[in-house]
This record gives C-alpha cells, structure tokens and sequence, in this order.
C-alpha cells in the first residue's frame, strides 16, 4: 500500500507563504501611515483635476508645426544617449554575470559599482552635465547614456544568467578561450534579449527626455516646461500627445521586432 | 610505444567540496583504440571519471597520464590544447540552440584559431569542408544552414559528434550521449560512435545506463559503484550476472534505508 509521506507543520499550512504576505501588508500599512497618505484629499480637490483637464482638452493644433523639431531631437538624444550606454554596458554586463565570472570579489566590485550609478537620480545627472557641458542637447545624451548604461547592465547580465549552460560546458571542453566562449555560446543565447532590452531602455528615455528638458538639458522638454509655466494647457496638450505618439511607435516598432526575433 | 596505455588512472581519488566522494582510488589504463563502456548508476561516479580525462573536474589525489604525461596539473594553453585534442558528447547535446548547424559545427574547430580570428568568423575554406564533411558523416549533409533548434533530438546528437569530429581528438568522451533519445536513434548515434572508433582508431568511452547496448558496442565493459571501480572485463568475459550485480546491490541499500525509516 501507498503511503503519503507526512509533511511537516510549516509546509502544510505554507506558513513561510502566509507569513511573507502578512509582512507585505503590514509594509503598505506601516508606509502608508508614515507617508500620511490620505486618498480623501484626492477625491475632495477632485473638481481642480477635471479643470485642468478641461482646459487640455482643446488641443492647440497650430503649435504642433512648432513642436516638431524639439520632438525630434528628443528622439535623436535618446537614441544616441541608449546606445552609448549599451555599449559599454555590454562588458560589463559579462563580468557582471555569475555564470561567465566564477571570482566572487571582481564580480562583487563590478556589481557595487553598477549599483553606484543606478543609484545616481537621472535628475543630478543632468544638473551635473548642464553644469559641466552647458545648456543643449549634449547634456541630456550624456546624462540618458550614464542612466541607460547603468538599467541596461543590469537588465543583461540577468539575462545572461538565465541561459543554458550546457553550450559553454561544451565549447570549454573543445578548448576554447573565455572569449571565444562569449561569442560563441553566450551572446546568440542572449542576443534578441538585448535588442528587446534596448529598445525598452530607448523608449524610457524618450519620456525621461521630457523631465531633463527642465533642467535645460535639449529636447522637448524645454517647451513642455515653457507650455506649463505660461499656463498654456492647451499647448502642453499638444506636447503630451506628441510624446504619446512616439511611444506609441516606438512600442510598435519594439513588438514586432521582438516577435519576429523570439 | 606500443606497450604505453592512451590514459592511466594512477589512485586517482576526487571528494566534492561538500564532502562527496566521487572517486575512490581508481587504478585504470585504456589502451589506445579500445571502445569502452563504463556503467553504473546514477551517482556512481561515471560523469565525474569521464570529466577528469580532460579537466573538467579536477581530482584531489592521484595521476593521470595521457600518452605518458601527466595532465593534473596543465593550465591555459596547454590545457586547452589538451581539451582540443578530447572531443565531448553530452546528454543534452550541448549546442547552441540559436546559431546553425554550420556554426555549430565549426565551433569545434576554434581550439585551433586565434581568439580574434574565430570571432571575427574567419574560418578556413578547408574546415568549412570539413565541417561539410563531417555532417555528411552523421547524415545530415542538408542540414547545413539550418537552426540547431529546428533539428530533433537525435538529429541535434549526431550534429554534436560531428562538433566533436572537428577536434581531430584522440579521444571522445560521451557522456550518458542516449539518455534522452528513442530506440532507433539510439542505434544510430551509437553506430556513429563506433565509426569513428573504427575508421580513426579514436579511443571512445562511453557512459551507459543500457547493459544491451553496452554489450553490443562495448570492447570492454567497466563498472563503478559509489565512486570505484568494480568491475573491469574485456566484453568476451563479460556476463549477465556480472552486469546485473553492478546494479543490483545497492537497491538492498536502498531497501535497507527505507525499513529504517519507517
């Protein structure tokens, strides 16, 4: 006869499950009492929410022939901005990866300094370079490269991670070099993940492009901020709806891709 | 010359960090041109005596010599040298899934180019034959251009020994290389095997979990049991209850445990 094994207490009522989700909600209502989140206000300033969106809703459609070009700039910096950062991004991301470095310490050291500069708000970036190149678009590439290198490191050494061993066992055994490894069994396992990742970068920093306008850093953000301190809604009305539509494309554009690719 | 053996073990021992041991005293020599087969159980050891031939496991005590030199302690290019000369076949076939067959088999060949010269792909219009030849071998000469991942299970087995053909090796190891095929493919892959035993003379050993088909391709039949060595036959003395005694003793341990426990 068949005897079911007994479990013991802890996995039979999944305590560590339940246990974890109670800590979870006790976070959320430990932040939200810190934070003095209060929704009632929200729904009480509800009407100065409807206003502003009254006054977006009549688009000015004859500043969109000015905004054009800053939108293309926009687009040009995160472009330029995304892939200086994937480019050197790309090495560190193989040392970064626990399959590829066995050294706890180099991988470790890599690792802090990735952290480092995720850590770094893309904001003060931005001041920095307006500060150090001056006011214009080279600012806003610079500050979206140092943010895209350090999101896309992360983002491909855990997919690095995640490949199939076993062709590395294979061409190590065949005698090749670590570098050899790489190119030939590492980067085709990996390599419709980083074109997928990129263009995720790419599209963030197209939005995140609109905030470094605000410091001075190019774009289409400069006129975002013009539109809302003159209280001109319907001119921002037009920018969001620009900024929409390159997303919408860019989004397009990165799903096709990622189907034909995958 | 002819009197030296191709490998010798010489108390070759190997415990796993955690205290395992894999290998307890081994004393083995395999001549040049023997096809030997090594059975066992699961956890046995098998994999482990394979992967000290060419250093993929390092083994904490002991020799072992290769055409009279001893291998133990060779590092960088003399150690891939060695693993260029060790063609490998693995359970999972090990190939990357992603490239094409073409590539795939070629990649075989980069122990003997330049780490820059195999990544820019500047392979030798004589290995791109050979690499068409060696497919021809396997039967897969049409399946030059085709993705590694488009191919069936045992298709994708015969493509890696044509990887391995590429070494020019000496020797193959091939582990478990029909666990996870079906009988008829099985046959093949094992038929693909003994020709290279027999038209190159190449020393093959092989990891079995199949007393019939040990029987069928063996010339000699090793067998291990928790990490040594205990059994060693040329196949002529070999018999049934010679086999059924390597794998049957430890089921009364195994029996054993369970009466113990409950």
């Amino acid at each position: 006869m068949n005897v079911i094994p007994k479990q013991r207490f802890v996995q039979k009522y999944h305590l560590k499950a339940l246990g974890g989700l109670l800590l979870f909600i006790l976070l959320i209502w430990w932040s939200a009492r810190v934070t003095e989140v209060d929704f009632g206000l929200f729904f009480v300033n509800f009407d100065q929410f409807l206003a502003l969106l009254q006054k977006m809703s009549h688009p000015d459609w004859q500043y969109l022939s000015l905004v054009i070009a800053p939108l293309v700039e926009t687009i040009k910096m995160a472009l330029i901005g995304t892939s200086i950062g994937t480019l050197l991004a790309i090495p560190f991301s193989v040392l970064a990866a626990r399959n590829i470095i066995n050294n706890d310490f180099a991988r470790g050291l890599i690792r802090l300094i990735l952290n480092l500069i995720r850590t770094l708000p893309d904001l003060m970036l931005a001041a920095l370079f307006v500060a150090i190149v001056g006011i214009g678009s080279l600012a806003g590439v610079l500050t979206l490269a140092v943010f895209s290198f350090g999101m896309i490191a992360k983002l491909f050494y855990e997919a690095i991670e995640t490949i199939d061993d076993g062709p590395l066992e294979a061409l190590q055994a065949a005698g090749a070099t670590k570098m050899q490894m790489i190119h030939f069994a590492v980067l085709p396992q990996v390599f419709n993940h980083f074109i997928s990742y990129f263009l995720y970068t790419f599209e963030i920093n197209v939005r995140a492009s609109t905030v470094l306008g605000y410091l001075g850093a190019g774009g289409i953000g400069v006129y975002l901020q013009r539109s809302l301190s003159q209280f001109a809604y319907d001119q921002t009305a037009v920018i969001i709806l620009g900024i929409l539509a390159v997303v919408l494309v860019i989004d397009g554009i990165s799903n096709t891709l990622r189907e034909r690719l995958l | 010359m002819t009197e030296q053996p191709l490998i010798e073990f010489n108390h070759v021992s190997k415990i796993y960090k955690n205290g395992t041991v894999g290998l307890k005293d081994i004393n083995l020599t395999i001549p040049q041109g023997e096809f030997l087969v090594v059975v066992g159980l699961s956890g046995a050891g098998k994999s482990t005596l394979l992967r000290t031939i060419n250093r993929m496991h390092d083994i904490t005590s002991g020799d072992i010599l290769i055409e009279g030199q001893s291998i133990i302690h060779l590092q960088g290019k003399k150690l891939r040298q060695l693993r260029r000369s060790i063609g490998m076949i693995f359970q999972n076939f090990n190939l990357v899934k992603r490239s094409s067959v073409q590539r795939n088999v070629l990649s075989g060949r980069i122990g003997y180019y330049g780490t820059w010269r195999s990544i820019l792909g500047l392979f030798s219009k004589e290995d791109k034959q050979k690499a068409a030849h060696a497919l021809k071998r396997v039967g897969l000469a049409e399946k030059l251009y085709t993705r590694a991942d488009q191919l069936s299970g045992g298709q994708q087995q015969r493509v890696a020994i044509a990887r391995a053909f590429m070494q020019d090796p000496k020797i193959i190891l091939a582990d478990e290389p029909i666990a996870s095929l079906d009988p008829l493919t099985t046959e093949s892959v094992m038929n693909d095997l003994k020709k290279l035993n027999e038209e190159f003379n190449m020393t093959v050993i092989v990891n079995l979990h199949s007393v019939p088909l040990a029987q069928k391709y063996a010339d000699r039949i090793i067998g291990l049991r928790a990490g040594e060595l205990v059994y060693d036959q040329p196949i002529a003395n070999v018999t049934d209850a010679d086999l059924a005694a390597i794998y049957e003793q430890p089921k009364v341990v195994q029996l054993a445990d369970r009466v113990v426990a409950s």
